[in-house]
């Protein structure tokens, strides 16, 4: 009878069991077996042990990407929960037209981000582009943007903030959930907005933060398209195909983030090996960060959330 | 003894056995077999080539004749596949019969690996001469001994002036020499009243357009890889002649300048090209920009002439490149593929068309001089380039184009003036090579 339960209940779990086995466990297995060895997709791998390991050590590219990774995840991933948070308890304050900017705020979400990032190329291009035509007539000498070493990677996480809508969402709901017999109770002692922020909303919504933060951090660690796009783009080397690669971290490797560097040197160079390597040192470090935060919050907040 | 298998040891076995499984996914080589002299091909074939649209089209025509002159064979095309969706494909036992690519950097992978097949026994046995091919297109479709590839048409580069800009500086005909090419850039360089640059004559960093450093090589004959396949770029002294010569030029104008000015420019292959806009008076570009300024600015004035050189007597030459076909190791029909690449890269008449109306060289001798090719003066210079002995390409490597694209990184730092030492750099720079080209073998 249990026996029965048993396999009813795993007939109902299968679907999703077989979808993590073969879309999950098994790249994931494949992944560290390709790990250590070398391997071009089109020969037998070779089992070489930890050698792509060790290689990375003293990979000069990889250090660079790294670099390059790092500071998007410090930078970009505090930028956009900030303007989220901001931009949601702005819109929390409209007496009037709340939906419509709320549907103009979210919209940008929903542009594919090669298009769009091939948009603000354009908008934000020196000479021709409108923003630095308009900045140019307050009398600012609008910066290099995408061409500049220095103004490259400000200018993705500025395109990231305009395409923010996606976690602006889910912290707008956060917002208006918040009970309001708190903000009354608050504002009964005698606290200032400041303090209805700080003492009410912001605990309130430490959770919604959390996930931000833990799907922002993986999402940064994994950014490829937009980076691989405004290099293209802004280099005026607009190819298509195989090229590609050849303009990816323009302006001066400013823009060149780990995955780059893990697809040209598997895909390009041939060292599938050495980019599953990467791959699953990758895998390794989101994991930890998100352990990381997950307790950290755990301890911060003192409850299990 | 405890038969029960420790926690620790299941995951091993687990482990193990998942990747018997996943090493078990990969196909094994196959013995290669042709069939004797003489007998009939028969069968159907599939060809993936990159074309779309336009060219596309063209290839259809072509492989209709094909069809027609050989009727037992019936011939599957699929336009718009790419290299890496070819490699998958041959990875996973499912390759295309024939795969025609734009990139020779994948030829040393293909070779070496295997994953295209020596094309020498198919060549003997109908005896074809290799030697009807151009020497250079010769050298980027084989490596390591093995022709595993055939050119299909080429690509050659030269220097496209403007002919009005010329006029205006008081300049008759193109630069033949970097000196010259250094002198006529200043005297075509036009600033605006507030010190920006409103014309450059020569627009010399390397991670402009088609600036980069494999289409310069052939101005000073650098060598990029050393017999053995090592990186050849420290040893090389013509590098150094090239970049010395290249930076001087980029800290007349400023690099901030340049880059500024730069990033002002159009897009490379839109109408608002900086050649074609008159943004920059001289330019590297290939044959195919000859279309381009047919179609986006017929009213531009402008000659095409070799790449300038460091040296007078190795002046003529340029860059050339090309598409590469060749037939997958688990081809379903080999000998019907063979009779197709046959058709497509030694058969001069054929060759003659696809020329034509794909407007790229023609890679045989007598197609070369064929009198029904369209070649007017222009295309002629570039005919002239791609037949020259100082013309080179970029050697196949397995892995790849990695030592092009780690080079193109110092060059960029270099032009940026991150590198102080130029001898030492480019000693850094070969260790660099040496060790990006090991990533994958």
């Amino acid at each position: 009878m249990r026996l029965r339960r048993n396999l009813t209940t795993l007939s109902f779990l299968a679907p999703a069991l077989v979808g993590i086995a073969v879309f999950f466990l098994y790249p994931l297995l494949s992944a560290v077996y390709f790990s250590f060895t070398k391997f071009d997709l089109l020969t037998v791998p070779r089992w070489v042990g930890p050698a792509n390991y060790r290689r990375m050590a003293e990979d000069p590219f990889l250090l660079q990407s790294i670099r390059n990774t790092l500071w998007m995840v410090v930078v970009f991933v505090p930028v956009r929960i900030i303007g989220a948070i901001g931009l949601s308890m702005l819109l929390t304050q409209l007496k009037r037209g709340a939906g419509f900017f709320r549907t103009i705020f979210y919209l940008p979400a929903l542009a594919p981000p090669v298009a769009a990032t091939i948009a603000f190329v354009y908008l934000l291009k020196p000479g021709t582009g409108p923003v630095n035509t308009a900045l140019g007539h307050l009398g600012i000498e609008g910066p290099l943007w995408f061409n500049s070493p220095e103004w490259a990677k400000p200018s993705l996480v500025l395109l990231g903030l305009w395409g923010i809508g996606d976690i602006m969402i889910i912290f707008l709901a956060a917002v208006l959930g918040v009970s309001p017999s708190l903000y009354e109770a608050a504002s009964l002692d005698g606290a200032n907005a400041w303090h209805r922020f700080r003492y009410v909303t912001l605990p309130s919504i430490r959770p919604v933060i959390l996930f931000a933060a833990v799907t922002g951090v993986i999402y940064t660690l994994q950014y490829f398209d937009q980076a691989a796009v405004a290099g293209s783009i802004a280099s005026g080397q607009a190819v298509t195909g195989g090229g590609i690669s050849t303009s990816f971290g323009y302006p001066e490797g400013s823009t060149f983030t780990y995955p780059l560097w893990l697809y040209t040197a598997g895909f390009r160079y041939n060292a599938l090996g050495y980019a599953n390597a990467m791959a699953v040192a990758l895998f390794v470090v989101a994991l930890a960060v998100t352990v990381i935060l997950l307790r950290r919050s755990k301890a911060f907040s003192g409850e299990d959330q | 003894m405890n038969k029960r298998i420790p926690p620790a040891r299941k995951t091993v076995i687990a482990a193990a056995a998942a990747l018997l499984v996943t090493a078990a996914c990969t196909p094994a080589p196959k013995e290669q077999k042709i069939a004797d002299p003489g007998t009939e091909v028969s069968g159907s074939v599939e060809l993936w080539h990159f074309f779309t649209e336009r060219e596309a089209a063209a290839i259809d025509t072509v492989v209709k004749e094909f069809e027609n002159a050989h009727p037992k064979i019936r011939v599957t095309v699929k336009a718009g596949q790419d290299d890496s969706k070819m490699t998958q494909a041959i990875g996973a036992g499912n390759g295309p019969d024939i795969g025609l690519s734009y990139s020779t950097d994948i030829v040393g992978k293909f070779c070496s690996s295997g994953a295209w097949v020596d094309l020498s026994a198919y060549l003997k046995r109908d005896n074809v001469d290799v030697n009807q091919l151009n020497a250079t297109t010769r050298q980027y479709t084989e490596f390591g001994g093995k022709r595993c590839a055939m050119p299909f048409l080429a690509d050659a580069y030269g220097l496209f002036y403007n002919r009005d800009l010329f006029t205006r500086a008081g300049l008759a005909g193109p630069p033949k020499t970097l000196a010259e090419l250094t002198d006529y850039a200043k005297k075509l360089t036009v600033k605006n009243p507030d010190g920006s640059l409103k014309t450059v004559g020569f627009l010399p960093l390397f991670d402009f357009y088609e600036n980069a450093g494999a289409h310069l090589a052939p101005a000073v004959g650098a060598k990029w890889l050393t017999p053995d396949g090592k990186s050849a770029v420290g040893t090389d002294p013509a590098w150094k002649t090239l970049l010395t010569w290249q930076k001087d030029l980029v800290d007349w104008y400023g690099y901030e300048n340049l880059r500024t000015f730069r990033a002002g420019l159009g897009d490379e292959f839109s109408a608002d090209n900086a050649f074609q806009k008159g943004k920059v008076a001289m330019n590297v570009d290939a044959e195919y920009r000859l279309a381009f300024v047919k179609d986006q600015a017929p009213t531009l004035k402008y000659g095409v002439a070799p790449i300038p050189a460091s040296d007078p007597a190795h002046y003529g030459g340029g860059y050339v490149t090309g598409n590469i076909v060749g037939i997958s190791k688990n081809a379903k029909n080999p000998e019907a593929a063979w009779e197709l690449i046959k058709y497509l890269t030694t058969n001069d008449a054929t060759i003659v068309k696809l020329a034509n109306s794909l407007k790229n060289i023609p890679t045989t001798t007598k197609s070369f001089t064929d009198p029904a090719l369209a070649a007017d003066p222009d295309f002629k210079t570039f005919m002239d380039i791609f037949a020259n002995p100082n013309s080179s390409t970029t050697p196949p490597s397995s892995s790849g184009p990695a030592y092009q694209e780690t080079f193109q990184t110092f060059l960029t730092n270099w032009q940026a003036g991150k590198v102080k030492d130029l001898d030492a750099g480019l000693a850094d720079a070969d260790k660099q090579i040496n060790s990006v080209m090991t990533l994958g073998g």
